[in-house]
């Protein structure tokens, strides 16, 4: 609607006005390299995902004109702290972070189904011969343990169940999948499932794998070299986080209580805590699995159920993480698999419902060196199609990619031996875009 | 009379194997006895032709293979035969059973028989075939379901295999109502190479990937005449024999598809798209992708096709090519069709195909033994493509029927099944097996709501229909997910997140605490040796050996002893406690939460997890 930066681009002057980089930059700038090259690489990744297909009309591409059969009740969009650049009225907490986070509003893959389009927004493909991995395995497989990652919470971290529509890992295998929570970090006690064990007591933990080890007559009995020395170490890993120190990364109640109002005393608010502190340690990839956006019936009575919660804990996350410093290494992704129908449904059996819209829908991105404050491309008065700078997912996970130090034109390792790239760019039948997200970067 | 039988065995194995230990006195602790647990002290001595042909090998190698005990052997056939755990009854009567000769055989036919050996071979040819409903291949429920119950039809009725494949080669049919025309639908790809891609894949036992262009464009063409069409229910779509190139929905399309949306930009230009008759556009506009053949006139129905064995043969316009085809494929003489199955059934038997992987066939991939694998084919076309009989075949011969303990280590002997390769458990048979030692349930969903998709609560995993219908644990254990079909899809490697959930889950916890069946065996009424048998037949389907019962002995809470009368503990000749005051001895007592560790040890000990 007001785009700062318009589909031209950023004139070189507008990048020194925003003060992103120091004389190094300039050089970079004046010998025609992208900004981004200088910028520290991000180490992490928050993926707020929203399942189902959040609204892009009430959230973040507001259309106060465009009548009640758009926008039924929210004709009146906040102003937010970065000139104008407006969001929807029921994001109050998020007005005041906007220039922390950019939005794209011209996101598009044209696809209405949730599982396709769930695969072609994550992996940044359309559906081909091969079943491509989601950009956590991408992440975990160039910044995990194959990479010098060392820590013993598993580099990729869902909170708390799995997509599970697709396989995450894809062709990359299952050692890539994410590592699923389970349990519920609002709960006094978050039961990480596997890790937290309720009602055995680390004494009887340690009798018992003593115990285990020796009735394993079958171990004992293969030779020494043919022994199950992987298992071993599987195990030896396994109790490590059962009973060592990183356990402590889970429990929430060694944050004040204040801050863990602020987040919201629910799921989604302490998922975005417990994303936090997950990051703190140098997990490399986090998605907060945010279900409940397929609101085809009453939509409007479940987006002011739980826009407010969202609102609370996206926007203390991102306050959160720049009181930290973790901003500037720490990208956070919101988006879902589409957007919904610009059109309002008030028949029965929908009532003042959405339906499923993969042909305009927006996203955000902040922090890992992302530029905050922007809007990336326009959608219509109506929010029905995309009319400046489409984003294919490809461009946005793309850009994701560079920003984590992962070269989106590079050799993706994988199992098949074949000879494949990240993410490269250049969608076919999308070769109309303008690619990765330089505006922003 | 069984545990004398048992004990027996286990003496005789002493004497035998621990004959070069004399004087020693402990010979029970000695490793013998344990691989006594697990190891049969008969001799293997080639009968059967696979044996002979396999052991050939073993004398150039310098293997001499060991036959596994009865105990392993229950545990073993019960779980490649039918995917589920013998109960306590059924292995303690197999163990016991004194028909030496004659068991092993007898069992065998008993299980292909039962209902499970029909729910566990649909879910392996499930895996092969793409059954599932949603991505990639997108069946849509009641498709799978259809798809599900032929082939399961299929295996209750002991179809002939070529028969087998003649169906899912040329069937017409809507996709709710005819099976085996889910098979050109679970397909990502769908165009021609892609579908010949997927029938190699599944049929012929080898990739496309490396063919050269001609010959995949060859093969392609008896697949450039499927129409799919769809009807007014939704999601229903006809598959059939189109050869004018009516039908209007392009094979890529998933049919029914919300149209609330304007139509998505326009898909990829693929040059093997089957278009509707009319001229195509001029070849020129988009350039094409990097691996695009040059502009053909692929866009015009092919009229002639080419064999993947080279010979070229005209398409007539009155015969569907896909029966053109089966005909080709289904001859008693053809390299690939017998070949790839029997390969495919010795590799979901014993994890690893006589050409590995068992989808790779190709001249520079050789079976690891070629009498072998040729004996097999012979053996499955004598008999008409008796699959069951094929089955009989491998797990009757002694090769299947070798210990997983192996005293060497070469590369050689592992491709040479030299001894029975250690595998974890399938994700399915695992959870099934959790359960019923438990007397648990787990709840598996699907995420589309659909009405077709009802599950009962006492589903096995391994009778389920749909890789859509799915639970955390069969993901976190590596289920396939039925994108491709290849054998490498379902992935059994061990990671540490699987371990966490076994060791310490609340969901594993939660089944064994609540367990009635447990509860019920670990009633503190019972005799501690008739529970600890218990436990141990029902989890690891033997009896435990006398070092565990000893063990397990010392388990559980420590009481002071009575100071009365100490009862003689120390054995005879025992000087080192002389110079102290004799300790009276502390009486264990088992707590139910001590009973339950025990369970839970043998749950998480390698021998459950694994096949052996």
């Amino acid at each position: 609607m007001n785009p700062i930066i318009s589909d031209q681009g950023i004139s070189r002057r507008e990048w020194l006005k925003l003060g992103v980089y120091g004389a190094a930059g300039m050089a970079a700038a004046h010998a025609g390299v992208t900004p981004s090259v200088i910028k520290k690489p991000a180490k992490s990744v928050i993926q707020i995902w929203m399942w189902g297909g959040p609204s892009h009309l009430d959230t973040f591409d507001p259309k106060p004109d465009a009548g009640r059969d758009y926008i039924g009740p929210f004709t009146k969009p906040l102003a937010t702290n970065v000139d104008g650049m407006r969001i929807g009225e029921m994001l109050p907490s998020l007005a005041k972070q906007a220039d922390k986070y950019s939005i794209i509003q011209s996101m598009t893959h044209g696809n209405n189904g949730h599982e396709t389009a769930a695969y072609i927004v994550q992996t940044g493909r359309q559906p081909d011969r091969l079943s491509w991995p989601g950009l956590g395995a991408i992440v975990s497989s160039f910044k995990g343990y194959d990479n010098g990652y060392k820590g013993l919470i598993p580099p990729y971290v869902v909170l708390t169940t799995t997509q599970g529509r697709f396989s995450e890992c894809g062709f990359l295998g299952p050692k890539y999948k994410p590592f699923a929570t389970g349990g519920d970090p609002a709960q006094t006690r978050f039961a990480v499932e596997g890790v937290v064990s309720e009602g055995i007591s680390d004494e009887r933990q340690r009798r018992r794998r003593d115990l285990l080890h020796r009735i394993d007559t079958l171990g004992r009995a293969m030779p020494a070299e043919l022994h199950f020395h992987e298992l071993d170490k599987c195990e030896d890993q396994a109790y490590e986080l059962i009973l060592g120190d990183s356990r402590k990364i889970f429990d929430l109640s060694q944050e004040k209580d204040d801050l863990r109002d602020r987040y919201g005393r629910n799921t989604f608010g302490q998922s975005c805590l417990m994303a936090r502190r997950l990051v703190e340690q140098g997990v490399p990839y986090v998605t907060i699995n945010y279900k409940g956006w397929d609101t085809h019936k009453q939509h409007f009575e479940t987006m002011r159920r739980q826009l407010p919660v969202l609102d609370a804990g996206f926007a203390t996350l991102l306050q959160d993480l720049s009181d930290r410093g973790l901003l500037e290494s720490t990208v956070v992704w919101w988006g879902g698999e589409f957007g919904r129908t610009p059109k309002i449904l008030w028949e029965a059996p929908w009532n003042g419902g959405r339906g499923h819209f993969g042909n305009c829908f927006c996203s955000v991105l902040a922090g890992g060196g992302f530029t905050g404050g922007h809007v990336v491309g326009a959608s219509d008065s109506t929010g029905s199609n995309v009319v400046e700078r489409p984003v294919h997912p490809n461009d946005l996970l793309g850009s994701i990619c560079e920003r984590m130090g992962i070269d989106p034109e590079g050799p993706l390792p994988n199992p098949l031996g074949q000879d494949l790239k990240v993410m490269p760019g250049g969608m076919p039948g999308f070769e109309g875009g303008k690619g990765r997200l330089k505006e922003i970067m | 009379m069984s545990r004398t039988l048992h004990h027996l065995c286990l003496i005789w194995g002493v004497l035998t194997l621990t004959h070069g230990l004399q004087g020693e006195q402990k010979p029970r602790v000695s490793l013998d006895v344990e691989l006594n647990v697990f190891e049969s002290a008969v001799a293997p001595a080639p009968v059967e032709p696979i044996d002979k042909l396999v052991a050939a090998n073993f004398a150039t190698l310098g293997i001499r293979p060991i036959l596994c005990s009865d105990a392993v052997f229950v545990r073993r056939v019960y779980l490649d035969v039918i995917g589920t755990l013998p109960t306590v009854e059924e292995a303690r009567n197999f163990i016991n059973d004194p028909d030496v000769a004659n068991k092993r055989r007898l069992l065998i036919d008993r299980l292909l028989e039962r209902d499970e050996f029909a729910d566990f071979w649909a879910m392996r040819w499930g895996d092969a075939l793409r059954i599932k409903a949603e991505f990639p291949v997108n069946l849509w429920p009641n498709a799978a379901q259809a798809y599900h119950r032929w082939v399961r039809a299929s295996i209750t009725s002991n179809k002939p295999y070529d028969q087998f494949a003649r169906e899912l080669l040329t069937s017409s049919g809507s996709n709710f109502r005819v099976g085996p025309v889910n098979f050109y639908r679970a397909i990502q790809n769908r165009t021609p190479k892609g579908i010949a891609g997927a029938v190699a894949v599944t049929l012929m036992g080898t990739r496309t990937d490396s063919w050269p262009k001609v010959k995949l464009e060859g093969m392609a063409a008896f697949f450039s005449q499927i129409g799919y069409k769809p009807t007014n229910e939704w999601k229903e779509e006809h598959v059939f024999w189109d050869p004018l190139g009516t039908s209007t929905t392009a094979g890529n399309t998933a049919p029914g598809r919300a149209a609330i949306s304007p139509p998505p930009p326009p898909p990829a230009p693929k040059p093997d798209d089957k278009s509707p008759p009319a001229p195509p556009p001029a070849a020129t506009p988009t350039p094409p992708p990097a691996v695009a053949p040059a502009p053909t006139p692929a866009l015009v129905r092919p009229r002639s096709a080419i064999f993947p064995d080279g010979r070229k043969i005209e398409l007539s316009s009155d015969r569907d090519p896909r029966e053109v085809f089966a005909e080709w494929l289904l001859a008693p003489k053809n390299p690939w069709f017998a070949r790839s199955l029997v390969n495919r059934y010795w590799a979901w038997i014993f994890g690893r195909g006589i050409i590995h992987e068992p989808d790779d066939i190709r001249p520079d991939n050789p079976p690891s033994n070629p009498a072998l694998l040729a004996y097999l084919e012979r053996e499955l076309v004598v008999s008409h493509y008796d699959m069951k009989h094929l089955i009989k075949v491998i797990l009757n011969s002694q090769v299947y029927q070798f210990s997983s303990t192996p005293r060497f280590k070469m590369p050689k002997a592992e491709a040479n099944f030299a001894s029975y390769p250690l595998r974890r458990m399938d994700a399915e048979v695992l959870i099934d097996a959790l359960n019923r030692i438990t007397g648990s349930t787990d709840l598996y969903t699907s995420a589309i709501p659909e009405p077709f998709t009802y599950i009962p609560e006492d589903q096995p995993a391994i009778a389920l229909p749909d890789g859509s219908i799915t639970s955390p644990f069969l993901a976190l254990f590596g289920r396939s997910a039925r994108a491709t079909g290849l054998f490498r899809e379902r992935d059994n490697k061990t990671l540490p997140a699987q371990w966490l959930h076994l060791l310490n889950s609340s969901s594993i916890q939660r089944k064994m605490e609540q367990s009635a069946k447990l509860k019920s065996l670990l009633d503190p009424s019972r005799k501690e040796s008739e529970i600890i048998d218990d436990l141990y037949l029902t989890i690891l389907s033997r009896f435990p050996t006398s070092d565990e019962v000893k063990i397990i002995g010392t388990y559980g809470l420590a009481k002071p002893g009575k100071p009365a009368p100490p009862a003689k503990p120390a054995a005879p000749g025992q000087p080192a406690a002389a110079n102290k005051p004799v300790p009276v001895p502390p009486i264990i007592v088992k707590r139910r939460e001590d009973w339950l560790d025990l369970a839970w040890s043998l749950i998480n000990s390698t021998e459950f997890i694994y096949l052996h």
